[in-house]
């Protein structure tokens, strides 16, 4: 197998991005209409379709060799060498990077169709393309990167076009802004966790002097356990992960990010870019089972994460939103895991994650289609018969996320809980089994004021909607995702239930290091691992029911715990105020000095003082100097006379 | 009656004195113009006393060229007298000064 296809995949998006970025517009606007359209999101799809194609090939002939022959490294050129410092432009395919590739292009893939449809009628539609090719690109090299530094170019890659795209309709208007507000603030947000991660490679290049992948991880598991510079490299690793991957206290920019078209909710902001902290977390699982400490951080960011949005997504009215949180909160679960050493667990929680979630956002792009760009659920209900495809997509991705038996979260999120648990972490498994409660409960809230109950729109009048299925272009792809979010898990099925957990057999190899420095007690399933499963399946089953039947039959149950409780009611509806808090603790004394000493201090005083200054003090000499320069010529013979008498005078003299 | 060459001499620093002091006095540019005429000719006058005192021809030979660039610039500078004065409406040299910065 000719591996070293890898860059082939890796750069057609890029091509994709210069075809539709340099003459998409020029195609469009030849020939404006549908054909046009499908012409540019087919290039757009296509180079992303090979990709997969080709990852798809990859993943066959990994399947095909023995495990201790999985992992090969691909190197296209030195990118840059100076003293001892080497890095090259290699990718390297092992069974974690190629799943990986396999979720972002299989899922990019469908989610670049679904944008044909979606995206039609949009004037930037050719820019909307070449920023998703962009963005395929910079997520490829993330993923397949054989070093930190190649690692890093994508992650800035994959931020600037979230940047892009989040921005995309930037003469829109978003909550208290415009969408570049929201674009900007994700930017700055993830620059945070950008810094850590830097600070994390200069600590790893400081201790290891090399930033490969496999050199650093070989001498980082001769290290021992407990390691201190271990640790602070970890942490700061980490720091970048929460930029990225939305967590505390980093999180504020992903609810925000949906300012954004939804197609780019579904891609960037929920089944891949977003990933991208759990997957570097898991490439350096070395590393972080060397710090035990580190560990324990991770994991209670991602509990406490997980809580507190699912807490949030209770009460949001924006479709979109809930969904947001819905998706911290998961990246969140993603989190506990890789902290309690289940890394096989949390990428699988990545891969079924990326199939319902990105399912859940198209299902709302069709929604938003379908009623006219309204986003608000309070609006909605009874969109089932309208748009009979959609809902029964959106409900089975509901059941796949909440986590019923048989369907792909179950899956995931057990064995999430089960490792937890089983590590002894009960206070986190209990924080799991609250948040897999609630998560149950909202996405039931959603799905039932969308389309269940009566329509809260106005049919006929003059603000009438007529809500009507989305095109095949956009259904196609939620049929797909359906059915990979309903069998997906069954990659992952425990032994209790009679499967043989292939993912966890696949991933081994990479998380092997990892594991032997964990020394993590191989869970005994027996009974109580069943009783889990049943505990944590009824707690998502009676989630749903009660919002069932909440806001289907006693909607004044609802309505008066608000009315009871307004405190609470408030601090969730305002996202308990964290984005003020961050506003008054560091925006507005960012701006104040800003404002107060930077510019009318130190900009205005020092640094204009220092440009103005120079000029007036040779001014204020050449003052003096020019009055010598009278432009009266009597007044230079003058002292021309006076030089001649006085050279007379002293050869006189002399 | 012989005179000798101090009285020349003498007579040419004080026509030189009045040259200068015209030059740095006058405003006219044509009395400065006369001025330096004056103080070319007090150098021709030494010129041609020198000559005659040392019996040396060089003297007298260089008072012709200094005359031929008197002339040449008595001519030149009266044309820029008479352009300057057709356009500014004066000869006074304080208010000529469209040359300065």
């Amino acid at each position: 197998m000719p591996y070293q296809l890898i860059g082939l995949a890796v750069f057609l998006p890029l091509v994709g991005f210069l075809i539709n970025g340099l003459v998409g517009r020029a195609i469009l606007a030849r020939s404006p209409g549908h054909k046009s359209e499908v012409l540019v999101g087919i290039i757009g799809s296509a180079t992303v379709g090979i990709s997969f194609i080709i990852a798809c090939m990859m993943f066959f002939a990994l399947l095909g060799s023995p495990a201790e022959d999985r992992s090969h490294t691909v190197e296209y050129f030195k990118w840059i060498s100076a003293g001892s410092f080497h890095v090259s432009v290699a990718y390297q395919i092992d069974q974690l990077s190629i799943l990986m590739m396999l979720i972002v292009t299989g899922v990019g893939f469908l989610i670049h169709i679904y944008s044909i449809g979606y995206m039609h009628g949009d004037k930037g539609f050719w820019r909307f393309f070449a920023y998703l090719n962009l963005f395929i690109f910079a997520m490829l090299n993330l993923i397949m990167a054989d070093n930190f530094l190649l690692l890093f170019l994508g992650w800035e890659g994959v931020g600037l076009c979230s940047y892009l795209l989040i921005g995309f309709w930037y003469d829109r208007k978003f909550e208290k802004g415009t969408t570049g507000d929201a674009a900007k603030k994700a930017f700055i947000v993830n620059r945070i966790g950008d810094f850590g991660f830097l600070i994390g490679m200069f600590l790893i290049f400081e201790m290891f002097g090399t930033l490969t992948f496999n050199d650093v991880f070989a001498q980082a598991s001769t290290l021992s356990v407990g390691n201190k510079t271990v640790m602070w490299m970890t942490l700061a690793l980490f720091l970048g992960a929460t930029g990225k991957s939305a967590q505390i206290p980093l999180f504020v920019w992903l609810p925000d990010a949906m300012a954004g078209p939804t197609p780019v909710s579904a891609l960037i902001h929920a089944a891949t870019m977003v990933t991208a902290g759990i997957y570097m977390v898991a490439r350096c699982s070395v590393l972080f089972a060397l710090a035990p400490t580190t560990m324990i951080v991770v994991a209670i960011v991602g509990a406490a994460t997980a809580l507190l949005a699912a807490t949030i997504g209770l009460v949001q009215n924006d479709i979109k939103k809930v969904l947001a949180y819905s998706t911290v909160s998961q990246l969140g679960y993603m989190f506990l895991a890789l902290g309690v050493g289940a890394f096989t667990a949390g990428i699988f929680h990545v891969m079924t994650h990326a199939f319902f979630k990105a399912l859940l956002f198209l299902g709302s792009g069709s929604v938003i289609h379908a009623m006219h760009e309204e986003q608000d659920i309070r609006k909605m209900g009874g969109l089932k018969k309208y748009m009979p495809v959609t809902y029964w997509t959106f409900f089975i991705a509901m059941f796949a996320i909440a986590g019923i038996f048989p369907l792909s979260g179950f899956f995931s999120k057990d064995e999430i809980l089960w490792k937890a648990f089983a590590g002894g972490n009960y206070i986190l498994w209990g924080v799991g089994l609250v948040g897999a409660g609630l998560t149950a409960f909202y996405m039931s809230r959603l799905t039932t004021l969308t389309f269940e109950g009566s329509e809260r729109f106005s049919l006929k009048g003059d603000h009438a909607v007529h809500p009507h299925e989305s095109p095949k272009f956009m259904t196609v792809p939620l049929i797909i995702l359906c059915v990979l979010s309903v069998v997906g898990g069954f990659v992952g099925v425990p032994y209790s239930l009679g499967g043989n957990n292939a993912i966890e057999h696949w991933l081994d190899p990479v998380f092997e290091r990892a594991n032997e420095k964990l020394l993590l007690a191989s869970p005994h399933g027996g009974p109580i691992e069943y009783v889990l499963m049943i505990v944590s399946v009824g707690v998502a089953l009676a989630g749903i029911w009660l919002a069932r039947k909440w806001y289907l039959q006693s909607k004044e149950v609802p309505e008066r715990l608000a009315a009871n409780n307004p405190g609470t009611y408030n601090l969730l509806l305002n996202k308990y105020k964290i984005d003020e808090a961050y506003d008054a603790a560091v925006v507005t004394p960012v701006l104040k000095t800003s404002d107060a000493f930077l510019w009318r201090i130190f900009d205005v005083k020092i640094v204009d003082g220092i440009v103005n200054g120079i000029p007036k003090v040779i001014g204020m000499f050449s003052g003096v100097a020019r009055k010598v320069q009278t432009g009266v010529a009597q007044s230079y013979v003058f002292v021309f006379l006076i030089g001649v008498v006085a050279i007379v005078g002293w050869l006189i003299t002399r | 009656m012989l005179v000798d060459l101090y009285t020349y001499l003498g007579l040419s620093a004080m026509l030189f004195t009045i040259g200068v002091a015209g030059v740095l006095t006058r405003r006219n540019v044509i009395v400065i113009f006369m001025c330096i005429e004056l103080m070319l000719n007090s150098v021709n006058l030494t010129l041609a006393a020198f000559s005659s005192y040392l019996g040396d021809q060089t003297g007298q030979l260089l008072v012709f060229f200094v005359m031929a660039v008197a002339a040449a610039e008595a001519a030149v500078g009266l044309a820029i007298v008479i352009s300057l004065f057709r356009n500014r409406q004066t000869v006074n040299i304080d208010e000529i000064n469209i040359l300065k910065w």
